[in-house]
Order: structure tokens, then sequence, then C-alpha cells
């Protein structure tokens, strides 16, 4: 009950605006910008179609590949560059410079190498989520509080032991934040991605119904259905961060 | 009894913006087998840096410290030090941190072995209990138990109670006392607590401001357990707090 009463005043908000865009279409007697109904029943349509299934599908299988793989490089780099000083001297600057470039500015490139196909929005994602990620897991070594490792050189065990049972759980929290930020960035990626040089995807679906005829409906519809998306992921994101291996970070 | 601990001529110096800041003097002093010294000193005197010293953590300018007979450089498992802040890892259970020190034993005992000294320090019951679910007084506990489950001849011991309530604090000495009457470990105890030091050690060595050096040694000859509102140890304590320069209007 007290869940429902929290969230009321974002629930009148989004009614609010639903209102006045309905509003807005019926008194500009817009005849290309569609009504919320018209985005319902255009939803619907590509709900009975199946093809809004299909567009969903290819985008998440997307950012699946291309996030994976930049989880499985940017955690052990970040531990190695964390951890060894000359790794983090010689690498940090290289990736300073990399991390500000948009993922969009890579497009072009990925084109000329990978060509239009799904090995071009999963480099994307992998070059856009990677580097959030890299920096997070060095910034979680970095900041691991000295007195852990001393008490861990105090009971003299092994390397081994020192990464399994100290740097790796201390560093996770930080781990899990980068992997949130990264999943977000692919997400915002690979609809971009999509909309340059596809022919499934949230993204090619959102610039094919804009190309063939005008289908605002269905634009709108996408943008919402990403947004949707975008949310739920964040979401299985944040119930890693409740998990038995991160949850002392927050206790307290 | 043996000597078990012999610091020869201590000193170290550090670096710093004004200059070199000695912080500590020619410290030489010994510590017999079992036996539980204190040392006294004001606060920032070095005496924390004196006790990183002696267990191996810093490296001496000058001087060495020999254990067992044999010059000691190195922090290893026979001396576990015991921090204000503590080092308890929030990741791992009390079990797991207790067994975290177990290389030498065989594997498949270290639950045991960790859940008979959770008895030992009165966890019992909290053994698959995180950090953060335990008072500050139940951390102490583990960190304690944590130490002795090791076995070290020596326990290094830096104003493990100060960051307790006074009657937590006097609860934790006791505590203290009735596990070193069973299991004979050499301590050696920093404290700026002259009542503590009174309470707890056989011999208390007062410490001079920075940089530090041994101004002089009092034995404390009373049987164990101790009055601490007995005139004898009245009279000590404030023998010792002269030597600290507190006024004597200050203390009568």
């Amino acid at each position: 009950m007290r869940h429902i009463k929290a969230s009321l005043p974002s629930i009148a908000v989004i009614a609010t605006l639903i209102a006045a865009w309905w509003a807005a279409v019926i008194a500009t007697h817009s005849l290309i910008f569609p009504t919320p109904a018209a985005v319902v029943t255009g939803t619907w349509e590509l709900i009975a179609k199946g093809t809004l299934w299909q567009h969903i599908a290819a985008s998440l299988m997307r950012v699946a590949i291309g996030f994976g793989l930049a989880v499985c490089v940017a955690v052990p780099l970040g531990l190695w560059m964390g951890w060894v000083r000359a790794a983090y001297r010689t690498l940090n600057p290289i990736f300073q410079i990399l991390r500000p470039i948009s993922p969009i500015a890579w497009i072009p490139i990925a084109i000329l190498w990978f060509g239009i196909g799904d090995v071009s929005p999963v480099y994307l994602i992998f070059i856009s989520s990677v580097f959030p990620m890299v920096v997070q897991t060095v910034v979680g070594v970095h900041t691991i509080e000295k007195r852990y490792l001393r008490a861990a050189e105090n009971f003299g065990v092994s390397r081994r032991t020192l990464f399994t049972r100290v740097v790796i759980p201390a560093v996770l929290p930080q781990i899990v934040v980068g992997m949130r930020i990264g999943l977000g960035v692919a997400w915002l990626v690979v609809v971009a991605a999509e909309m340059i040089a596809l022919h499934s995807g949230l993204g090619y679906m959102i610039m094919d119904s804009r190309n063939a005829g005008n289908r605002y409906d269905l634009v709108v519809a996408g943008m919402i259905i990403i947004g949707l998306i975008g949310l739920s992921l964040d979401g299985l994101m944040r119930l890693l961060e409740g998990n038995r291996w991160v949850r002392w970070r927050y206790a307290h | 009894m043996p000597t078990k601990i012999e610091v020869r001529n201590l000193s170290k110096s550090y670096e710093s913006d004004k200059g070199r800041l000695e912080v500590v003097e020619n410290v030489s002093f010994t510590v017999r087998e079992g036996e539980f010294v204190a040392l006294v000193g004001p606060s920032g005197c070095g005496k924390t840096t004196l006790l990183n010293l002696i267990a191996g953590f810093v490296r001496p300018d000058n001087g060495t410290v020999i254990i067992d007979g044999t010059p000691h450089s190195k922090p290893d498992s026979r001396g576990i030090l015991i921090s204000q802040q503590g080092s308890v890892f929030p990741w791992l259970t009390v079990r797991e941190n207790l067994m975290f020190g177990l290389n030498a034993h065989p594997p498949a005992d270290h639950a045991d072995i960790a859940d008979r000294y959770a008895e030992i320090v009165g966890l019992k019951g909290f053994e698959d209990s995180f950090p953060h679910e335990l008072s500050g007084g139940m951390l102490k506990r583990a960190e304690l138990a944590r130490a002795l489950v090791v076995k070290p001849d020596i326990l290094y011991m830096d104003e493990p109670f100060s960051a307790l309530d006074a009657l937590m604090s006097l609860r934790m000495r006791n505590e203290l006392l009735r596990i070193l009457a069973k299991e004979r470990h050499t301590v050696i105890l920093i404290t700026h607590d002259v009542e503590e030091a009174i309470h707890l050690a056989d011999r208390i060595l007062v410490l001079s401001s920075r940089p530090t050096r041994i101004q002089t040694t009092f034995e404390v000859p009373f049987p164990r357990p101790r009055k601490l509102t007995s005139s004898a140890s009245q009279e000590l304590r404030m023998s010792i707090l002269r030597e600290l320069g507190v006024e004597r209007d200050a203390i009568e």
C-alpha cells in the first residue's frame, strides 16, 4: 500500500503528460503526429504481426553478445590495471583518450571494418560499454582499504587466496556499478547503431516505420518500448546489487 | 621466561613538505615470552608507527626487531595485528573470516576450528552473520577470534577497544584477560588509556611525544583480577599521568 502511495505522484505526472500530448495533437489537427490511442493501436498491430518480438529479440541479442564480451574483457583488464602499477601507468592514458569518444563516432569505422550486419552493432556495444566497466573496476581496486590488504598480508595467505577472498570480493560492488553503467550505454548504442545500418532491431523498426509511410505511431511505440526495456535492464542490474556478494557494501 | 621480542635501536622518519619528520627515535626494549607490555603515550606521538615497525609492516630506517632469536622484517601469522578501526572483511561471514588464515591446517577442519573460536569469544550463533549485522563489540570479538584462530605467538594491539563505549571497552578487556589466561600469548598493546594499561599489562612503557622514545618503565605488580579502584593502582595511575605531563592539579 505504501509502495503504491509513493509512486502516485509519478503516475500522476505520466498521466498528465499523456493527456497534454493527446490534447495537443487534437488541438493542432496534426495529420502525422499520433495520438496516444494511435500509438496503442500501432503497438497492437506490431504484436499481432509478430514483428515486434523479432525486433526486440534482435536488439537484446546484440546487446547480450556485445555487453557479455565487454564484461569478459573489462573485468580482468580492470583488475590487472588496478593491481599492477606499471599496467595502469601504461594503459590508463590510452583509455582516457578513447573513453570520451562517442560510440556514434565509431559507426563509420565499424561499417568499414565489419560491414552492415550483426557484427557492427556488437562491436559498437562492446567499445562503448567496455570503458566505463574498466574504469570502475580500476577505481574499485584502487579504493580497497589498506587495512584489509594489510590483514591479508598479516595472515600470510597465498596470492590466489588474496585475490579470490580479498581483492575480487572487495571490488565486486564497483564491478556491478560498472556493469550497470555499461549496460545502460549498450542499450543506448544498439538502438542508434540499428538506425543506420540494419534490417532488424528496434532502431531499425523506428527508422523503417518513418521511411515506409510516415508511420509515426510506430515510431513513438518503438521509443516507448525502448524506454521500458531499458528500465527493465536497469532493474535487472539493481537486482545484482542485492546479491549477497555485494550487499555488504550497501549495508549501514 | 625467555626473551620473545627484542627491539633494538629502532628509528623511523618520514619525508614531508616541511622536511624530515622524526617519528621514532632509537627505541629499544625486550618483551618476555607470555608477557603483556603496554606502550602508553600522548596522541600523535608515533605509537602506531612503532607498533607497525615491530610487527614488520613498516621498514625501519635503523635498528632491528628480533623475534625468537632471529631478525624479523616481514609480517607473518606468528604475530597478528589488531587495529583500532578493525579489519574484519565485510564481504565474508564470521565463519569465513575466521577460516581466512587457516592455511596450515587440513581444509576439512577449517569450519570446525573457526566455530570453536567463535564460541570462545562469545559469537556462538553468529557464525553465518555478516560483519554489518554485528554490533561494535561483536565485531571486536570476531577480530580477536580471527587472530586467535591461527594460534599466533604474539598479538599486536593498536588501541583495539578505543572505538567502543566505556562499558563495552571494559567488558572486552575482561574478555581478553579471560582468553589470555587460557592461551598464553605475548602481547604488545598500544594505548592512550592509562587505566586500560594498568588493567591489562604486566609492564607499562611510557613514551615521549614525537619523536617517540621510551621515557619511563613501570612494572604493574598487582595480581589478577585487578582492582582498579585500589589505592595502589590509583597511585600508579597518577605516577604515569605525571610522566605523561598531565598537570598535578588535574589529577588530584
